[in-house]
Order: structure tokens, then sequence, then C-alpha cells
């Protein structure tokens, strides 16, 4: 996706481990149903690829507590993507939330939030979709760098991380694992 | 895989995962035809020229539709009515779009290579979207995009493209990207609208209807392209509907049950196929308008996100 093949990237901190990985998940779960006074018009929104898995376990979690299933949806938004100059030729996998959001509370779910712009694309997209009646925004890891006026509703871990620094959710799903580290490139 | 080349001229050129990725993108953008909303803006401040030399509804129109969904602007030239009509020349007329600054040429013609002429000229992306009776590679990309969702994987089927094959630019841009996807093709038409040497492309050739679509997945039925030929290549359209016809009786007494029609339109009813085929439970026609739109779309969209075209 990135306009210049990443540089190789080496390990530096491990930031969660499967345990607490799973505990931020739980708490944020609880924290959706008491923000939210409960699950009803509730419904999550993941971005592509990791936000999808994490929307979903929110999704089972939440139906642990409360009993309640809460549909999940995907969004790609490559369409909304303010910088497609910059990055080349863009390969789109396709939005695909099959139920209809207007006047529901949407959860929107990424793994790392950085400067904002994904998520000011995802507002976008979201909003053509229909007219959802609140949009909160939950985020495994906030690595602070902003550069829109954008805040999470629910954060599993606040981050400082430097720019040159990359964050690396990893999740058994699609990477045999679960664990957050910061990574910083090898020449470095 | 990313996509990296300027242009999409012809089918020929591309490999075998170019071809996927052009037609995983269009599927990926089926949906905004289903939105309430047809619009993203994945295109804003771009421009997109139709530049149509030769008649065209579903090409042109969707294409239009395509660009106006990703919010580029779209503007139309066809050549009656504009100074083509005073005897400027081909090149001269796109060199003046040109200096205008589109981001990307959609081209009609009916010479074979005008799109690559442009191409070469120009430096913004150039789609050939049917030269002569070269290449048409968006058809063939909806025809892709249309066999997958029905049939769920390329590698394996068996195809027979039946009717005017000398002619038709859609023959030859399916012939070469479904030998790429490991697809079987067979041809079959009356000797003269065969091209002689066809079986280098890697074809089977069929001089019987009935023999050419036994037992295959698919069959592609093509419009007599009365416009490009000389006198004298069939007897009459009568008597080529009598052997060439698709009717539902040949169809029950000879192709599989769950085969799929197909045909580039526009449809000449009664003549290739009968009415009662075009519109039944095999044919995919519309499946195919409807998919043109995604397709072109996809198109649009990597030419326009793609290094290349900006060097």
């Amino acid at each position: 996706m990135s306009p210049n093949p990443p540089a190789k990237q080496r390990e530096k901190a491990q930031v969660l481990d499967e345990a607490a990985l799973d505990r931020a998940l739980t708490r944020i779960a609880h924290e959706i149903l008491e923000k939210n006074g409960g699950a009803e018009h509730v419904t999550f929104v993941g971005l592509r690829t990791r936000g999808v898995t994490l929307a979903q376990r929110l999704s089972a979690k939440i139906a642990r507590i409360d009993g309640a299933t809460l549909p999940v949806g995907t969004l790609d938004i490559t369409l909304y993507r303010d910088d497609l100059d910059l990055r080349g030729a863009p390969v789109i996998r396709g939005t695909d939330i099959p139920f209809s959001i207007k006047n529901k509370t949407v959860v929107l779910v990424d793994d790392v939030l950085f400067t904002g712009r994904t998520i000011r694309a995802a507002l976008d997209a979201l909003i053509d979709l229909g007219r959802p009646r609140m949009i909160q925004l939950a985020t495994l890891i906030d690595r602070g760098h902003r550069e829109l006026p954008i805040r999470p509703d629910y954060v599993g871990k606040n981050l400082p991380t430097s720019s040159r620094e990359s964050v690396a959710v990893r999740l058994k799903e699609h990477d045999g694992e679960d664990r957050v580290v910061i990574q910083e490139p090898e020449d470095g | 895989m990313a996509w990296t080349r300027k242009d999409l001229l012809t089918m020929r050129e591309l490999d075998a995962s170019e071809i996927t990725l052009l037609v995983d993108t269009a599927a990926s953008l089926q949906e905004i035809a289903g939105r309430e909303i047809k619009k993203v803006p994945a295109l804003r401040g771009k421009t997109v020229v139709n530049l149509f030399y030769e008649n065209s509804t579903r090409t042109r129109t969707s294409f239009e539709i395509a660009g106006k969904w990703l919010s580029a602007d779209v503007i139309n030239f066809s050549a009656s009515g504009s100074s083509a009509a005073k005897g400027e020349s081909f090149v001269d007329t796109a060199k003046n779009i040109e200096a205008m600054s589109p981001d990307v040429v959609v081209v009609r013609h009916s010479s074979a290579g005008a799109s690559e002429i442009l191409a070469r000229q120009l430096r913004c992306s150039i789609v050939n979207a049917g030269d002569g009776c070269h290449e048409h590679p968006t058809q063939a990309l909806l025809d892709l995009l249309t066999i997958r969702e029905k049939k769920g994987h390329f590698e394996g089927l068996q195809v027979a493209i039946v009717g005017d094959i000398a002619h038709s630019r859609v023959a030859r841009s399916n012939i070469h990207a479904m030998r790429k996807l490991g697809m079987t093709v067979t041809v079959a038409g009356p000797p003269t609208l065969i091209p002689p040497f066809v079986g280098e492309l890697g074809v089977k050739v069929s001089h019987r209807l009935e023999d050419a679509i036994r037992d295959v997945d698919v069959i592609m039925m093509l419009r007599m392209q009365h416009e490009r030929m000389e006198p004298g290549l069939i007897p009459s359209t009568r008597e080529y509907s009598r052997y060439w016809g698709l009717t539902l009786d040949r169809l029950a007494k000879h192709a599989r049950p769950d085969v799929l029609i197909m045909h580039p339109g526009p449809v000449n009813r009664g003549v290739e196929l009968s009415p009662e085929v075009a519109d039944g439970p095999y044919s995919v026609i519309l499946d195919q308008v409807s998919k043109g739109v995604a397709v072109r779309m996809g198109v649009l969209i990597l030419l326009a996100g793609s290094k290349a075209a900006q060097a």
C-alpha cells in the first residue's frame, strides 16, 4: 500500500501480550455497553483488515456479557483517501456492510490510530452509506501524531511513539499470535 | 500486486495477474451500484474524455457513468458534430484535447491500433474502448467478471465463441484473456468468418454449431457485423440464422443444462439468438451490461492512480 517499499523493521519493544490485549478488548466492550446504556442500536464497522477482526472480537465479547449479537460490517476506505496520487495505483478490496446503519450507533473500529486521516476518510464513507445516529471510534492503540481534530471514544492503550517508529498489531487470525509491538527501521 | 501501466490497450499484452487484478478491482466496486448515494470521491478533480469515432451506446454510457460515480468530470466527444467532421486529423484532435489536461482519454475508433497511436503520442492514460477488428479489452473484462461470478473460477472452463470471429474485437480480446487464465476456447462459425490462422491463438475451430456448444460451460454468441463486412461472406441472413442461430431446441439437445449464454450486444434478435434464448434462464446478457460499469470504474481508478500515468 505504501508508496515506497518499507525499510526492514526491527522489533523495539513489546507493548501488549496476549493476555493484556484480551483484557483491553474486554474493558472496551464493557465501556461500549456503559456509554450506550446497553447494546441496543449499536453496530460495529471495522476498517480493513485488522479493524474488522477486532470488531468481531468486541462483538463476541458483548454477546458473552450482554447476550446481544451486534452485527459487524467491513469498510474499505481506499475510494475516500486524500492521498491517491501519493500512493500509486490503489488496491480495492471492497466494502461489505450488510445491514442498515441509519439511526444506529456505529462503533468504528481500527487497530492503530495515528494521523487521523484514515478515520476522516472512514467518516465520509460511512455517511455516504446512510445517516447513523452517532459514530463512535474504538482503537486498540492510540499512538498520537494527529493531523486532524479526531479523538477516540475507546482506547486499548495510549502509546507515545516517535514518527519514525511503527506499531504492529499482530492478531491470531492473520499473524498466528496476539501481540502488539513497536518497530523501528533497521538502518537507524 | 499493483497496477503499473499507463494505458489499457489490449488483453494480449497483459499477464494473468494483471487481468485478475482488473477483475478483482471491478468485483469490489460492484457494491456502489447498490448504494443509495452512488458516488465516491476517489477521482475528484480528475478529467475523463470519451473520444468516440464510432457509434456506441453501452460502452460510452458505461464509461460516463463509471467516471461520474467516481466523481471525475466526464466529457463526451463524438466525431460527428465536432471538428473531426471539418477534416481535422485523429492525432490533431487528440492533441488538442490533451492540451486541456485530461487524466484519461477513452478512445473508440474504426481502425485497429488507433488507441496505441494515441498512447504513444499523449502523456495521459489511454483506454482502448474498441479499435476496429482488433481488441476491446473492457468488454473482455466484464465478460470475465460475469463468468467468474456465475462459475466461481476460470481455470479449466470450456468456452465456445460463435459467429463472426473475423470481424470481432470482442472475440480477440476474450481469446487472449481466456487462454491466459487457463480456459479452453473453441471458435465456431461459417468458414468465411473464421480467420485463417486463428489456431495460432491457441483455440480449437469448429464449423458446426452443434459440435461447438456440446459440453461447454459458456457460449458467447457474436453479432453479425454488417458494417465491417464485405458483401458475399454469407449467402443470406436467413441461411446464417438457420445454421448458426442459437435456439432453445438446439440448446436443449446439445448444451449442458448449466451453460451460460453471453452476448456483447447489440443483439440481432432472430439472427444469432432466438428471443427465447436471449431472454431465457441461461442468458446473462444484462448481467454483462451492469458489470460493465464496475469494470470501467476499476479501469479508470487503476489508471488514474498509477505512477506510470503521472511520470
